[in-house]
């Protein structure tokens, strides 16, 4: 069989991507939870508020660190693979990548430090500052990453002249159409990550029966916080799909399952797609339902898959099964936020087993739903890499074969699970040891200690669980 | 705009960057490489613990500068890529490795031999693709239009191998005196007895990378024999260099070593940017025809302008702050 350099670095491109993905959807959400855990001991003056915003600065400097080693590779790789298209893009991918690493580092590289570690050496107002302007570099960081990858699938300000794309307007250029929902559902979405995995996280430690007051206000926390945004989630993911019906028609019926143009269409629930065939196989749909939702009319035309080529279309079983995963998920955290708030009600959110697991089971739940609406949004857009103007064809590096793609293909997934597997492991290893160790460990401060993301979680990688890292 | 040449200013500024991370990024690169030679585990607890504060910050400039090159010389960063596709991979996986080496090493014990071989081995892996880049720079690549056209493996000449080896040499170099200004006893008299011996190996690659670029390259001959003969200031000054290191680390100083060998590593810089100037994408493209709009760059320029000095100010903080000796309980977990 021929290796094909184009699916190749696809594939490449798809894994590097959403395994970096994870990790700061995880920050984004983390930073701003402990800078609200700030805010409050500043407030209040209770320790309780900074034991726990320490136990969890120490879980975000692990995803942190995790998050920037994978990402030095994503600045690489438009360069390797996809060359013809960082050449024309240029005028407007390099320096909007290039103000996300000259913005996010002035702040971070300020700032976490002085959080991670200044927490007795600086005053509480500017460790608060600190973690607010952490939390505000992680979300600028997004701003300028969403509007790049929004500028690809709507692009706006800017005319192909000569194979190169120059600017006409920064403004439209970086504020594209789908920019707005694009950035709102990714911020949320962060948000709703980092609840769920503290919420799942804190209803583990309550159902072991440790530092029952602590977690059950973690939890209390995370409860209102879901109940309130994972609805608001829905509505923006709507708006955002108005938004693709309007700009990419296409995938928007890829992820409906609809072939054909017509009025009064159905909103499929299961199906099969066959793109052999131009139809689904055991289609089941409620009548009408997809023209209400996406047209607010009965008879309101949606677009189908046959309005383009063959040749045009995406992937459809990939885009409209990502695509139900995600809102699959999405309805289930809008659920467990109603039971919750159920609980709550009846007084009972914190002594409800079956809540309490459901809850640990949901904590890999965001991160499935974030991969998936990524695979939405970008198998959809195929065979286009900017929308409408270049195919991923077009964008591909000429010199590039099939045998050396697929080399750093097996390179990186060697290395990523390596990167990955440690990571984990240690992860679980800190929420396992728990606050209580850890703020034993900060008892002996030490003195000249290195500014280092990881090393603020002061746990071993081995040896017993909450056994003091002495063995140096 | 046509008052000032932007691109000139982009020149220089990514100039500098690489420079930068030359210097930077080379002498931890450089303790990674002698890692496994080091005396005794404390020594390697020593000098890991001397470029852990500061490592991190010094990677970023390799950040900086991709995606600074993908803005404001997008030609350079188009065709470099691709021509050093598996170099460019070796180097990502060599870098990774070593990052995740610092976080987790101290956190080891049972497989602490496994981070020791994690960070030295991508250390290494990491600092002979880029001397390959060099030499691939010096060499040329075959383009069509502002497309790169050769084959996979086209850089990896032997050539290239020597600059490789002499990137790993001198940064060799820059780690073990880099040791001797951060620290003392056993382990500072094994760097200093290491020194001359890398310092001589770097001055004889040097010397063999002299005669054979003008070999591989007619434009850099003509430039060196033809038009420039100032030029040999640089690698008179090099030599130069290299004789008051050598006497230094017999007199026993402690700081003299390190700057003298990044003395050595801007001549080197300097001497091969005069001697392929205004060719950024050899042998066909100038600096001008790599460049990125000009409206680009000059958006680009403000955020730079504005940053580059906090980010300056903010790593010399760094340095202040950990400056000084390491010991061996100081430091680190």
């Amino acid at each position: 069989m021929e290796l094909d350099p184009l699916l190749l670095s696809r594939i490449q491109f798809a894994f590097v991507i959403s395994f970096h993905a994870i990790f700061p959807v995880f920050t984004i959400g983390l930073a701003a939870y402990i800078a609200v855990l700030e805010g409050l001991l500043f407030r209040t003056g209770n320790p309780e508020w900074e034991r726990l915003s320490k136990f969890w600065t120490k879980v975000f400097a692990v995803v942190f660190g995790m998050g920037v080693v994978s990402g030095i590779v994503m600045a690489f790789q438009f360069g390797t693979n996809w060359s013809n298209f960082a050449y024309a893009s240029a005028n407007f991918l390099g320096p909007v990548l290039s103000y996300e690493v000259v913005t996010a580092f002035f702040l971070e590289a300020t700032f976490l430090g002085v959080l991670l570690f200044g927490r007795d050496k600086v005053p509480k107002g500017v460790h608060l500052f600190s973690a607010i302007m952490v939390a505000v570099g992680t979300l600028i960081s997004s701003f300028w990453i969403l509007s790049a990858n929004s500028w690809m699938q709507t692009p706006a300000g800017v005319e192909l002249q000569n194979g190169m794309f120059q600017m006409t307007s920064w403004g439209e250029a970086i504020f594209n159409s789908s920019f707005p929902y694009r950035f709102s559902h990714m911020v949320v979405a962060s948000f709703l990550t980092g609840a769920f995995v503290v919420a799942g996280v804190s209803a583990w430690y309550l159902l072991k029966g440790r530092e029952v007051d602590l977690n059950k206000r973690a939890l209390s926390m995370c409860m209102w916080l879901i109940l309130f945004i994972a609805p608001l989630q829905a509505v923006i993911g709507d708006l955002h799909g108005l938004n693709t019906l309007e700009e990419q028609p296409t995938k928007l019926a890829a992820m409906e399952g609809h072939w054909e143009s017509k009025a009064g269409a159905p909103l499929i629930l299961f199906a099969i797609p066959d793109s052999a065939d131009e139809t689904n196989h055991l289609e089941i749909g409620i009548p009408y339902l997809a023209s209400i939702i996406l047209k607010h009319d009965v008879d309101g035309v949606v677009p189908g898959l046959k309005d383009v080529p063959a040749d045009e279309r995406p992937p459809v079983g990939p885009t409209f099964w990502s695509f139900r995963v995600m809102v699959g998920i999405g309805l289930l955290m809008i659920g467990v936020g109603l039971w919750g708030a159920w609980l709550r009600f009846r007084g009972r959110l914190y002594d409800q087993p079956l809540f309490k697991r459901v809850l640990v089971a949901m904590i890999p739940a965001p991160f499935i739903a974030v991969l998936a609406g990524w695979f939405v949004t970008e198998i959809g857009r195929a065979p286009w890499l900017v929308y409408g103007l270049m195919t991923q064809a077009e964008g591909l590096t000429p010199s590039l074969t099939g045998g050396m793609a697929l080399f750093t293909l097996i390179g990186f997934i060697v290395v990523y699970s390596v990167v990955f597997a440690a990571g984990l492991y240690y992860l679980v290893r800190i929420v396992r040891t728990g606050m209580e160790e850890v703020e034993a460990h900060d008892e002996h401060p030490e003195h000249h200690r290195a500014k280092r993301p990881f090393s603020a979680a002061d746990v071993p990688l081995e040896g017993d669980s909450g056994a003091p890292a002495t063995a140096r | 705009m046509e008052l000032i040449d932007l691109t000139l200013i982009w020149a220089a500024i990514i100039g500098f960057g690489v420079i930068m991370y030359i210097l930077m990024d080379g002498f931890d690169l450089g303790v990674g490489i002698l890692f496994p030679f080091a005396p005794s585990e404390t020594s390697r607890d020593m000098m890991m613990n001397s470029v852990a504060p500061v490592w991190d910050g010094n990677e970023t400039w390799l950040i900086l500068g991709g995606a600074g090159l993908l803005g404001a010389f997008p030609l350079v960063y188009t065709v470099f890529l691709p021509a050093l596709y598996i170099g460019v991979f070796l180097m990502l996986a060599g870098l990774i490795f070593r990052g995740i080496a610092f976080e987790f090493r101290f956190k080891a014990n049972q497989s602490r031999y496994l981070w020791n071989w994690s960070f030295f081995g991508g250390s290494l892996v990491a600092s002979f693709a880029q001397g390959a880049v060099v030499g691939t720079y010096i060499q040329g690549f075959e383009t069509e239009g502002f497309v790169y056209v050769g084959g996979a493996l086209d850089w990896l000449t032997p050539f290239t191998v020597v600059t490789g080896i002499g990137l790993v040499a001198g940064y060799a170099l820059l780690g073990a005196t880099w040791t001797i200004m951060k620290t003392e006893g056993q382990t500072q008299e094994w760097a200093y007895r290491l020194a001359p011996r890398l310092l001589a190996a770097v001055m004889a690659i040097f010397v063999i990378i002299s005669i054979w670029t003008p070999l591989v390259d007619e434009f850099v001959a003509q430039r060196w024999f033809g038009q420039l003969h100032v030029l040999w200031v640089l690698p008179a000054g090099a030599v130069l260099l290299a004789w008051i290191q050598y006497r230094a680390v017999q007199k026993r100083e402690e700081i003299t070593p390190f700057v003298t060998t990044m003395g050595i590593f801007i001549c080197a810089y300097l001497g091969l940017l005069v001697s392929k100037l205004p060719y950024i994408v050899p042998p066909d493209h100038t600096l001008w025809d790599a460049a990125s709009d000009p409206g680009s760059q000059l958006f680009l320029l403000i955020g730079v302008l504005f940053v580059t000095p906090v980010i300056l100010a903010y790593t010399a903080w760094t340095y202040w702050v950990f400056r000084g000796k390491v010991t061996p309980d100081s430091g680190y977990h």
